[in-house]
C-alpha cells in the first residue's frame, strides 16, 4: 500500500470515528480513562491518541488561532497588566522597572473622597436603573405580545429597536436638541413667556435624566428577550385558563408571569453583577455639563484619575476593585438564584 | 345552544359583527375599547418619542435661514429644503477625512471581526481537541473585564496609539456575538457535516461550502452588531487618538454638537449656514448610515438573535 493510500484510509477511519468520539465526550463521565470507549449501541471504538486527534483536528485548531490570539492580546495580557495596581507605576520605567508598593494604592483609594463620591453616584444610578429601567422592557413586551394585529406589531417592534443602534454621542446630541438649554422644549417655553428649565444640566435631577436616556435608548431592545420567552409559553395553558374562567389579568398573573420567571431572574442576576458599571460613555459625555458631583461614576473616575490625571496605578486599582467586586456579585447572585430553584446563568454547562 | 367555550365566544363575536381574525386566539375576550385605547396611547407615545427627535434633526438640517429664524431655531418640516449645510460639511476636508476614517474602521473592522468570530465559533461548535478550554477562555471574558488602564497601556505597548488600528483591533471580537454565532452553528445538523467529511471535504471546505451558506441570517445580524459598534465607537477614539486627522465622525459629533465647540475655524470653511443647521447636519451624517442599513437587516433579528440568545 502506498503512502497516500494509507493516509486516506487513516482519514476515513478518523472520519468514521468522529461522531462516536463526540458521543463519548457528551455522555456521562467515565470513571477512568480507558483505552477503548464503548458507544451507546455497544460498539467498541479505539480511543484516539492525541497525535491522531491533533492530525485529525489540525484545520479546526488552525481556525481557533486568530480568536485565541485576539483573546491573549486584548484580554488576558491586559488582565496581567493589572499588576500595576500594586505598583507605583511610572510610564517611562514600565512595569518591570516600577516599584512595588503592595496595597498602598487601595489604601489611598479608601481615603479618597472623590472615589467614594463616584461610588455613591454609581450606586444611586444603579438603583434608579433597577427601579425605573428594569420593569419597562417587561411591560413593553406584555403590551406588544397582546397586540393582535401583526402589522402594528411589526412596525412598533422595528421602531423601538432603532435607538439601541444609535451611539451614545448621538443619543445625547438628540436629547440636547430637544431638552437642552437652547433646545426645542425650552425655546417653546420661552416663546410662551415661561422660564427655561435646565433639564440637561441640573445635577439634582441628573439620575432621572440619565435613566430616561437609558430607557429611550435600550428599553425596546431589552424587550426582545422577553418577547422570545413569551412566544415560548404554551398557548394551550392560556386556553385552559380561559376555559376555567380566568380573565386577562388572572391569565397574566397565573400563566404569563410564571412562564417568564426564570428569564426575569436571569436578567436580574446579570443586572446585579453589572451594578458597578452603570454605563460609561453616557456619563463621560455629560461630565462637563452636569459636573462631576453627579455624573462621576466609577468608570469615569478611573478615566480621569488614570489617563487624564496620570495616576496610572490609582486608576488601575479602582478598575481592578470594580472588576473583582462585579465578578463576585455575579457569583453571589447566581448562588441566590440556585437557592430559589432557578437555573441561573452558569450551572448549566454551556454547550 | 352553543356549549363549548369556543362556540360561545365565536357566537358572541358574530353577533357583534366582528370579523374573523386568524391571529386572535378563540378564547380571547372581545376587544375592549378601554384597554385598546390605553395601548394605543402608550404605543403612539413611544413611537412619537422616537420619530420626533429624528425628524426634528433631519428637518432642521434641511431648513433654509429664513424659516429657521422665523421658527426660532427648530423646524419640524422644511418648507424650502436646501442642502447648504451639507455642502459646507462636505466641502470641509476635516469632515471628509473623518467620514473616511469612520467608513474605513467600520468596513475593515467588521470584516476582521466576522472572520475571527466565525472561525472561532465554528471550531468550538464541534467536538474537537481544545474546543472546551477555548470556549471557557471566551466565556470568562463575559464575567470580567481587564479594565481601562491596562487596556490603554497594552495599546500603547503595541505601538497602536494614534493609528486607526487602535480603533479597529480592540473591537474585533465580542463574546456575546460569539455565543450567538456558536449556538447557531450547533443547530446545523451533524449529519450534514459528517456526510461532507466522508465525501472527503476538509474542515475549511465544510465551513465555506456548507456552514456559511446556511448561516446567512446570523452572519447578517452579527455583522450588523459589529458594524454598528465600529461606526458608533467614540470612546476608543477619545482615548487612543490625538491626531485630528484621524478623528472619526462620532468624535466630531461630540466636539461640535455635544460640547458645542465653535465650528467655523475647525471646519476650515469661510461662509457658514446658521450653526444650528450645521450641527444638525453633522448629527444626520452620523445617523444616516444606520437608518439606511437598519431596514434591510431588521428582518433577520427574530431569526438570528432570538434563536441564538435563548439557547446561549
Amino acid at each position: 500500500m502506498s503512502q497516500t493510500q494509507q493516509e486516506s484510509a487513516g482519514q476515513l477511519v478518523a472520519a468514521a470515528d468522529r461522531p462516536m468520539a463526540g458521543a463519548a465526550s457528551k455522555g456521562p463521565r467515565r470513571k477512568k480513562p480507558a483505552k477503548a470507549a464503548v458507544t451507546a449501541d455497544g460498539h467498541q471504538v479505539r480511543k484516539l491518541s492525541w497525535k491522531t486527534r491533533l492530525r485529525r483536528d489540525r484545520q479546526m485548531l488552525l481556525m481557533m488561532i486568530p480568536g485565541v490570539l485576539f483573546l491573549a492580546l486584548f484580554f488576558y495580557i491586559p488582565i496581567l497588566g493589572n499588576v500595576i495596581a500594586f505598583q507605583d507605576y511610572q510610564p517611562f520605567l514600565g512595569i518591570t522597572g516600577s516599584d512595588w508598593v503592595g496595597l498602598q494604592n487601595f489604601v489611598d483609594l479608601y481615603f479618597d473622597p472623590d472615589f467614594w463620591g463616584a461610588f455613591k453616584n454609581t450606586i444611586v444610578l444603579a438603583v434608579w436603573q433597577l427601579v425605573l429601567f428594569f420593569p419597562v422592557p417587561l411591560g413593553l413586551a406584555l403590551i406588544v405580545d397582546s397586540l393582535i394585529s401583526t402589522k402594528v406589531r411589526r412596525w412598533f417592534q422595528s421602531l423601538v429597536y432603532l435607538p439601541h443602534f444609535l451611539s451614545w454621542v448621538l443619543v445625547i446630541a438628540l436629547f440636547q436638541q430637544v431638552l437642552g438649554g437652547a433646545g426645542l422644549v425650552n425655546n417653546t417655553l420661552r416663546d410662551m413667556g415661561m422660564g427655561a428649565i435646565p433639564f440637561m444640566t441640573n445635577p439634582d435631577t441628573f439620575p432621572l435624566l440619565a435613566t430616561v436616556q437609558l430607557v429611550w435608548k435600550d428599553a425596546g431592545w431589552a424587550m426582545i428577550i422577553f418577547l422570545a420567552s413569551l412566544a415560548a409559553i404554551d398557548g394551550s395553558l392560556y386556553e385552559a385558563a380561559a376555559a376555567d374562567g380566568a380573565g386577562r389579568w388572572r391569565r397574566m398573573w397565573h400563566v404569563t408571569l410564571p412562564g417568564l420567571r426564570s428569564i426575569i431572574v436571569l436578567l436580574l442576576i446579570l443586572r446585579i453583577g453589572d451594578i458597578l458599571s452603570v454605563g460609561f460613555e453616557q456619563f463621560l459625555l455629560q461630565h462637563d455639563a452636569v459636573g462631576p458631583g453627579a455624573a462621576e461614576v466609577l468608570d469615569t473616575f478611573t478615566y480621569f484619575a488614570g489617563v487624564v490625571g496620570g495616576g496610572w496605578s490609582m486608576g488601575a486599582a479602582a478598575g481592578l476593585a470594580k472588576g473583582v467586586v462585579g465578578a463576585l456579585l455575579i457569583f453571589a447572585a447566581n448562588k441566590v438564584a440556585h437557592k430559589m430553584g432557578e437555573p441561573g446563568i452558569f450551572q448549566k454547562k454551556v454547550g | 345552544m352553543a356549549t363549548t367555550l369556543h362556540e360561545r365566544r365565536s357566537a358572541k363575536r358574530r353577533s357583534k359583527g366582528l370579523t374573523y381574525n386568524p391571529n386572535r386566539p378563540v378564547w380571547k375576550e372581545p376587544a375592549s375599547p378601554f384597554y385598546n385605547s390605553i395601548k394605543a396611547l402608550i404605543i403612539g407615545g413611544i413611537s412619537l418619542s422616537i420619530v420626533l427627535p429624528i425628524l426634528l434633526v433631519i428637518s432642521t438640517s434641511l431648513a433654509d435661514d429664513k424659516q429657521l429664524v422665523a421658527a426660532g431655531g427648530y423646524v419640524l418640516w422644511p418648507t424650502h429644503p436646501t442642502f447648504d449645510a451639507y455642502q459646507t460639511i462636505f466641502s470641509s476636508p476635516f469632515m471628509f477625512r473623518a467620514l473616511g476614517v469612520s467608513a474605513f474602521i467600520t468596513a475593515v473592522g467588521t470584516f476582521l471581526a466576522l472572520f475571527i468570530t466565525i472561525t472561532m465559533a465554528y471550531a468550538t461548535s464541534r467536538p474537537v481537541m481544545f474546543g472546551r478550554p477555548v470556549l471557557l477562555l471566551v466565556l470568562f471574558t463575559l464575567l470580567f473585564a481587564p479594565g481601562l488602564i491596562p487596556m490603554f497601556l497594552m495599546i500603547k505597548q503595541l505601538g497602536l496609539l494614534n493609528t486607526v488600528w487602535s480603533l479597529i483591533l480592540p473591537g474585533t471580537f465580542a463574546a456575546f456575538n460569539f455565543v450567538v454565532m456558536r449556538s447557531f452553528f450547533m443547530n446545523i445538523p451533524t449529519e450534514l457535516i459528517e456526510a461532507a467529511r466522508i465525501d472527503g471535504a476538509s474542515d475549511f471546505m465544510i465551513l465555506r461550502k456548507i456552514v456559511l451558506p446556511l448561516s446567512k441570517a446570523v452572519i447578517a445580524v452579527v455583522g450588523l452588531f459589529y458594524a454598528v459598534g465600529f461606526w458608533n465607537s467614540f470612546f476608543n477614539a477619545m482615548l487612543y487618538i490625538n491626531d485630528q486627522t484621524l478623528y472619526p465622525v462620532q468624535l466630531i459629533l461630540r466636539n461640535f454638537v455635544v460640547q458645542g465647540s465653535p465650528m467655523a475655524d475647525a471646519l476650515g470653511v469661510a461662509t457658514t449656514p446658521p450653526p444650528q443647521s450645521l450641527q444638525m447636519a453633522i448629527v444626520v451624517v452620523a445617523l444616516l448610515p444606520i437608518l439606511l442599513v437598519y431596514p434591510f437587516l431588521q428582518k433577520h433579528f427574530n431569526k438570528g438573535v432570538i434563536t441564538g440568545a435563548i439557547k446561549g
